[in-house]
């Protein structure tokens, strides 16, 4: 098929203001959208700039906007996008350079949630138990991989840039219902707060923006409930 | 500029993160990574990590043992092997108490399942022995590993690519690395380096690997003058998605899932009666390709299918969910209804530079280390995997020898001063930054990589001979001077993607060679080296580890004796 990439680029070393460049190439239907970045990048203009590295999902370094959506490159196929596709970096956060942006501060809210076990009692010899069924209660939210789209795509965030944002309460949620879990007051701290789980307005923006199908809005729901009825 | 540090970890995956986790607080320590934390490629590995706890069978580690020193076909040293059976189980603990999510058993124990070449009772049956969250074990350990360096503070320089190794009167002393977001040349200057950068799997056409990994951290050691150790064992993975290369875990093997020809024949029977499916992985690749090469491909084309309509949504969603997605992704097909076209493809890379089980690189034959200078994880050959690494044993490699090179250069940082920064330290990587930005080449980085990839996938894959290899040292050596005419459209300084990509590709046509000229050499078969016109091996004359050496003269090679302690070689049949 033929396909035209429509993308945004930025070169602020060069650039006064972003500007559309465009690109029309053959390519097979079940190409993903990297491989057309790639192509681009490869054999067209060596000076397009975005991030990649594992090509099928798990890293999480190659989020952006596509065709309006927050999606990312390397898990949606041409196919699914039709012959002229828009390409945008991530809403939200410092554009350095075309589609690649700055994401130390999105990092830094991830680590204000404190996102690793906090354990009071000594380790036992071996593991510690968990049933299924307690473990089961926080799988959905281990699936983050940091990528970055959830907390992009919403309006909560947009309006009020330090919100926390739903990658962070993601994480805090992997944690908070962890039943392993003893540093659960020190985090409802942090989130507790006008800039923490309140600030969500329930858009489902996120929900529809994670590549890992996370729900993340009923995530933030759980934290929020257990705010409230300080049960975890 | 010069940074002073007391230790520097290159590579911020799973073997990185570990050996950080170690320096940190005992001394000032930075972790260089070309990425961010997360993105490493130890985040894609979905099976699991071998060890003997015996949460649903009995199960012991010097069965694991067994299992892995014949897996490596005897070429793994077994002093090293034993370390790593016997750590596995201690890390794997350390791993849940730091908060990894494990899959349970309805005891609420880690849960386990069993994986190609893992067995119970020294070869007689498989055993239940990978320790696995979902199909996302690798996932949880660079999570997990990651979020413990936040918890101890770990200082990061994400998206710092490393150019050269620093050493000086036979000390190591520092790296020098490539600041992408600026383009500036920064000068590391350390008492201990420990280099964790990963694997090379981007040599080849299909590869599971992802497009960082491109053997950086080989290619900088070898241009100093250290060894690379059994670069000719590179491992195919049986299942990887049809032409995309993208993993489909053993797991699903382990989990039942079944090969089969375009006669619906289980064809495993014929190559491995005792394993059939759960053989190890270097047998099953060559038993997949003998299928297509007999004609019993499906369509009479290059793959096989993976079989796994059998095992209902509720294995598929709840023990293999990630692969399940991948299918429905990439091949828009549901694996619960449809077997999936497979074929084998690039994945790991059994050599690396030579270490011994403490993590301390070792330049010659008598395993003599470069002070200060430490490797871990597929970037390094201890060896453990020896000419052919079993499923989940990359895992324990990387966060046992990550662990134990860590906790070796803590003691070495603290009885050990810095060595002074060699004269114009940063002088050769200026150098080749400079001459790739001023190039006036017409030759595209892309069209060199094209070729090497699939010349390297026809001529030094799962299947070699002297005459194709022979045509790939001609070729490699074309490539090389194509790439001295390598041009570049960006000029920046700024996150200069193409030239941090023309630096790799030179990395990887350095590795190449290694492994093609090693190939050549072992005129025998074993493990992933698997050679038509020798096809046995040939323990009189090679039962020993290859060293590759770079001269003026182009390869030079040696030879090292493999450590044998409890397992004598024997035939290998599964």
């Amino acid at each position: 098929m033929q396909v035209t990439l429509r993308i945004k680029r930025f070169n602020p070393e060069k650039d006064k203001e972003p500007w559309w460049g465009e690109y029309k190439f053959a390519a097979e239907p079940t190409d993903r959208l990297l491989d057309a970045l790639n192509y681009v990048k490869w054999y067209l203009d060596g000076s397009l700039t975005y991030r990649r590295s594992c090509a099928h999902g798990i890293c999480g370094s190659d989020a952006m906007q596509i065709n309006g959506s927050n999606r990312l490159a390397c898990k949606v196929l041409l196919m699914n996008l039709g012959q002229k596709i828009t390409i945008e970096p991530l809403r939200g956060y410092r554009v350095i350079k075309d589609l690649l942006v700055d994401m130390d501060a999105f990092l830094a809210k991830y680590r204000s949630v404190r996102p690793y076990l906090v354990t009071h009692t000594p380790d036992p010899e071996k593991e510690r138990l968990q049933s299924p069924a307690d473990r089961e209660k926080f799988d959905d939210t281990t699936k983050c991989i940091l990528c970055g789209a959830c907390t992009s795509g919403c309006p909560s965030f947009w309006a009020d840039g330090e919100y926390v944002g739903p990658a962070a309460i993601v994480n805090a949620h992997r944690f908070l219902f962890d039943s392993r879990d003893e540093g659960g007051e020190d985090r409802m701290q942090v989130l507790n707060t006008l800039d923490g789980v309140w600030r969500c307005r329930t858009i489902f923006n996120c929900v529809e923006a994670c590549p890992r199908e996370i729900n993340v809005t009923r995530a933030i729901g759980e934290v929020k409930k257990a705010l409230l009825y300080r049960k975890i | 500029m010069v940074q002073r540090y007391d230790a520097v970890v290159v590579g911020a995956g799973g073997a990185g993160l570990m050996a950080a986790l170690q320096l940190a607080g005992r001394g000032h320590v930075a972790v260089l990574s070309k990425l961010y934390p997360t993105r490493s490629h130890t985040g894609t590995a979905q099976g699991g990590i071998g060890a003997a706890l015996g949460n649903h069978e009995e199960d012991h580690w010097e069965w694991h043992m067994f299992d892995t020193v014949k897996g490596s076909d005897y070429l793994a040293d077994q002093d090293a092997v034993e370390i790593l059976c016997r750590e596995a189980i201690e890390t794997v603990y350390d791993l849940e108490h730091w908060g990894l999510p494990f899959s349970r058993t309805p005891e609420g124990k880690i849960a386990q399942r069993p994986f190609g070449g893992h067995t119970r009772e020294f070869g007689k049956a498989p055993v239940r022995r990978s320790c696995y969250a979902a199909d996302r074990t690798g996932h949880m350990i660079l999570q997990t590993c990651y979020q413990q360096c936040i918890k101890h503070d770990v200082h990061f320089y994400n998206e710092y690519h490393v150019l050269d190794l620093l050493i000086e009167n036979g000390r190591c002393a520092g790296v020098v690395a490539l600041c992408l977001a600026t383009g500036e040349i920064c000068t590391f200057h350390a008492k201990a380096v420990l280099f964790a950068t990963g694997g090379c799997g981007k040599m080849y056409r299909v590869s599971s690997n992802a497009h960082s990994l491109t053997g950086d951290g080989m290619a900088v050691v070898y241009r100093r003058a250290i060894p690379l150790e059994d670069m000719e064992f590179f491992q195919f993975h049986p299942t990887g998605i049809y032409k995309m290369g993208i993993l489909l875990s053993e797991a699903a093997r382990g989990e039942g899932a079944i090969l089969r020809n375009k006669l619906n024949e289980r064809f495993m029977e014929r190559y491995a009666p005792a394993l059939l499916d759960l053989a190890p992985r270097d047998l099953t690749s060559r038993a997949i390709y003998r299928e297509i090469r007999e004609g019993r491909g499906i369509e009479g084309k290059n793959y096989v299918h993976l079989d796994m309509t059998h095992l209902g949504s509720e294995v598929l969603d709840k023990k293999l969910p990630d692969i399940t997605e991948f299918v429905r992704t990439y091949m828009g097909i549901d694996p619960l209804t449809h077997p999936v076209p497979i074929q084998p493809t690039a994945h790991y890379a059994m050599g690396g530079i030579p270490t011994d089980v403490d993590g301390r690189v070792v330049i010659d034959e008598k395993n003599t280390p470069l002070p200060g200078l430490y490797a871990a994880g597929e970037v390094a050959c201890v060896s453990v995997h020896g000419a052919n690494r079993l499923g989940t044993n990359s895992l324990v490699d990387i966060l046992v020898f990550g662990r134990r090179g860590g906790r070796h250069a803590v003691k070495f940082i603290q009885e050990n001063d810095w060595v002074p920064l060699p004269a114009h330290a940063d002088e050769p990587a200026r150098a080749l930054v400079s001459q790739v930005l001023k190039s006036t080449g017409k030759e595209r980085a892309a069209d060199i990589r094209d070729v090497l990839q699939d010349e390297m996938m026809d001529k030094a894959s799962v299947f070699r001979d002297a005459k194709g290899l022979t045509a790939m040292r001609g070729k490699l050596r074309e490539l090389r001077d194509r790439y001295r005419q390598v041009k570049s459209e960006d000029h920046g300084a700024r996150y200069n993607t193409e030239l941090l990509e023309v630096i790799e590709l030179g990395g990887l046509l350095d590795v190449a060679d290694v492994l093609v000229e090693s190939a050549l050499a072992r005129q025998e078969s074993r493990g992933g080296h698997y050679r038509e016109d020798f096809p046995k091996r040939d323990d009189a004359n090679w039962l020993k580890h290859t060293l590759a050496y770079q001269t003026p003269k182009g390869v030079e090679l040696k030879f090292k004796p493999v450590t044998i302690t409890k397992f004598q070689p024997m035939e290998r049949k599964y």
